[in-house]
């Protein structure tokens, strides 16, 4: 089944055209890496998806239901969910507050709720656990490294039970080992069931984990097609310009 | 099985243990500063620890503890409120015009309404006022993007001039035939303790509960501490934003209320150069102009410490022309002193 469908998107800004005539699909449970150079287009698309950006002419079909997202809250509703390059997290909260962030669970009737907090620590140290991150609810995030940020990041896509989750460059700013985690943690999101669009530099990555391989370059796109079928060799022709299509 | 046991260590776990956390807080600081002076003052000056002087200085520091509360929500969302004096001079200024009816249309002055309840409407309509004048500025600054100071320091001399206009430079001193329920309710104490200052301590548990207990409050902290986060995670926050400057609003047209009952009288220029002090209080308890860092009791500890100190510094002597000094040192001190905790804790 298609998760996701996108026709001939494009998008311009003033005189610029980030992107031009995308089309590909997202299948059920399927992982697709999306590669480039920078200024290609990954992020123009992915914050389309995500509905941060209306795109200019196209259409956007989410399990076969055309859709168009204002506000990126929209677009979660649906089932979309994002982990942002910048990872959009509020320092001054803990891990569990972020996790939780605008959708905290509550206790007690309007207008005397309150936030259930040993809730949020059971469940946010759950999530935690599931991504083998050794990332403490009750900590500020202030004071933490750039891998238990990207732990709690990830955490938060899965409060809900999302149909696809966009992730960009989840593994840029992480260690070695960390890598590995989030990485066999993209798996753990393929086994449920849940579909991913990978947008990452790192060729090890993606060929690690994806199925389908998309590749733009100058707001084109110059490749869609199986990982199996593919090589790194070709995926750097591609991304530079040395191979123009595939 | 395993597993379970794994979550309650991680959960228990924390950087730093309570105590370790309750001693990187500013305000437990600034307590201990206070309770510092009051000792020192204690052996120094018999007066000091009078009971009247007591009263005074709790009563003293209630007014611009309940508008530094409000003022709190402000700072945290990385806002600031430079109108509140003002706001406290023309809600004082409305509460007095209903409240002294002669000045008023006479079928209002004759009205049943005049016979029982106007005390109560008088205050109801500042209040009101209060949050109206704190919705306008809320409203331009998150949803025209204005910048705070601007839009605050101009609804600083807005909101001035309105009372000038509104009280006609008359001062208002005669609250009618139940004029004492007013005096009361300001100027009244309970169990030895005055009512301004009761107010204080319950609204400053009452609202920092709001701020560590709900979503609302939880949402208030993500404003400030990264805008667009809160955002992307579908928080409403221009909503947030703008109900802040409603609440900061509020909070002054109450401490208006209580200080015009306690006063008897009001003038248009209740609250002149308040803001200064107020948001003093909030930074010295530890709020953080940047953002996303402060508290109700920070407030009310920081209204409490400067209070202390000008009161000290009157018993020992010194010039009174020199609080502002003191004050704007503070100011500057507890911001500096943010600085070196920030830096020392990255």
């Amino acid at each position: 089944m298609t998760v996701l469908s996108l026709k001939n998107i494009a998008k311009n800004f003033g005189a610029i055209q980030a992107i031009k005539n995308i089309s590909f699909d997202i299948k059920e449970s399927e992982t697709v890496g999306l590669m480039g150079d920078n200024g290609a287009g990954k992020s123009t698309l992915l914050k389309i998806i995500a509905g941060n950006f209306n795109p200019s002419s196209g259409s956007i079909k989410f399990e076969d239901q055309e859709v168009h997202f204002e506000k990126p809250i929209d677009a979660r509703k649906s089932g979309i969910e994002v982990v942002y390059q910048d990872l959009a997290l509020c320092n001054h909260l803990t891990a569990a507050s972020n996790v939780f962030l605008g959708r905290e669970i509550q206790k007690g009737i309007w207008p005397f709720k309150y936030l259930d907090y040993p809730k949020m620590f059971k469940k946010s140290a759950e999530l935690f656990e599931e991504l083998k991150s050794e990332t403490r609810p009750k900590d500020l995030v202030m004071q933490m490294s750039g891998g238990q940020r990207q732990a709690v990041a990830i955490a938060r896509t899965r409060l809900t039970n999302p149909k696809l989750v966009l992730m960009d460059e989840p593994t840029a700013a992480i260690s070695v080992r960390q890598v590995a985690e989030v990485l066999d943690l993209i798996k753990r999101l393929k086994d449920q069931g849940i579909s991913v669009l990978l947008i990452s530099h790192r060729m090890p990555d993606i060929f690690e984990v994806c199925e389908k391989l998309v590749v733009l370059r100058r707001g084109e796109k110059v490749c869609d097609k199986l990982i199996k079928d593919s090589s790194t060799e070709e995926a750097t022709g591609l991304i530079t310009g040395a191979i123009d299509k595939a | 099985m395993s597993a379970m046991k794994f979550n309650k260590e991680i959960i228990s776990k924390s950087e730093k243990t309570t105590f370790q956390k309750f001693l990187s807080e500013q305000a437990f600081w600034v307590t201990v500063a206070l309770f510092g002076i009051c000792f020192v003052m204690y052996f120094v000056e018999d007066a000091f620890s009078s009971k009247d002087n007591i009263f005074n200085i709790t009563r003293n520091f209630s007014f611009i503890g309940i508008m530094a509360i409000g003022m709190t929500f402000v700072i945290i969302t990385a806002g600031i409120d430079l109108s509140v004096g003002s706001i406290m001079g023309v809600t004082g200024v409305i509460c007095g015009l209903f409240l002294d009816a002669q000045y008023l249309p006479e079928w209002y002055a004759k009205s049943i309404f005049f016979e029982s309840a106007y005390v109560w409407v008088a205050i109801l309509l500042a209040l009101i006022a209060g949050v109206l004048v704190g919705a306008i500025n809320g409203y331009l600054i998150a949803y025209l993007n204005l910048s705070p100071f601007v839009v605050t320091l101009g609804m600083m001399a807005i909101a001035r001039s309105l009372a000038l206009i509104i009280s006609n430079n008359k001062m208002f001193y005669e609250f009618g035939p139940k004029e004492e329920i007013f005096f009361e309710l300001g100027g009244g104490s309970i169990y030895g303790v005055a009512n301004a200052t009761w107010l204080l301590i319950i609204l400053t548990i009452i609202m920092g509960l709001v701020l560590k207990y709900t979503a609302y409050g939880k949402h208030v902290y993500a404003v400030g501490s990264n805008k667009k986060a809160a955002e992307l995670s579908g928080i409403n926050t221009r909503w947030i934003e703008m109900s802040v400057y409603m609440i900061s609003g509020f909070f002054a047209a109450l401490s208006a209320v209580m200080i015009v009952g306690w006063m008897g009288s009001v003038t248009n220029a209740l609250g002149y150069t308040y803001e200064l002090r107020v948001i003093a209080a909030t930074v010295i308890g530890g709020a953080n102009l940047m953002g996303g860092v402060g508290g109700t009791y920070g407030a009310f500890i920081g209204a409490a410490l400067m209070e202390t100190i000008r009161n000290s510094l009157l018993m020992a002597g010194i010039d009174p022309y020199w609080q502002g000094t003191f004050l704007g040192a503070f100011i500057v001190g507890a911001v500096w002193l943010e600085k070196v905790k920030n830096k020392k804790d990255n």
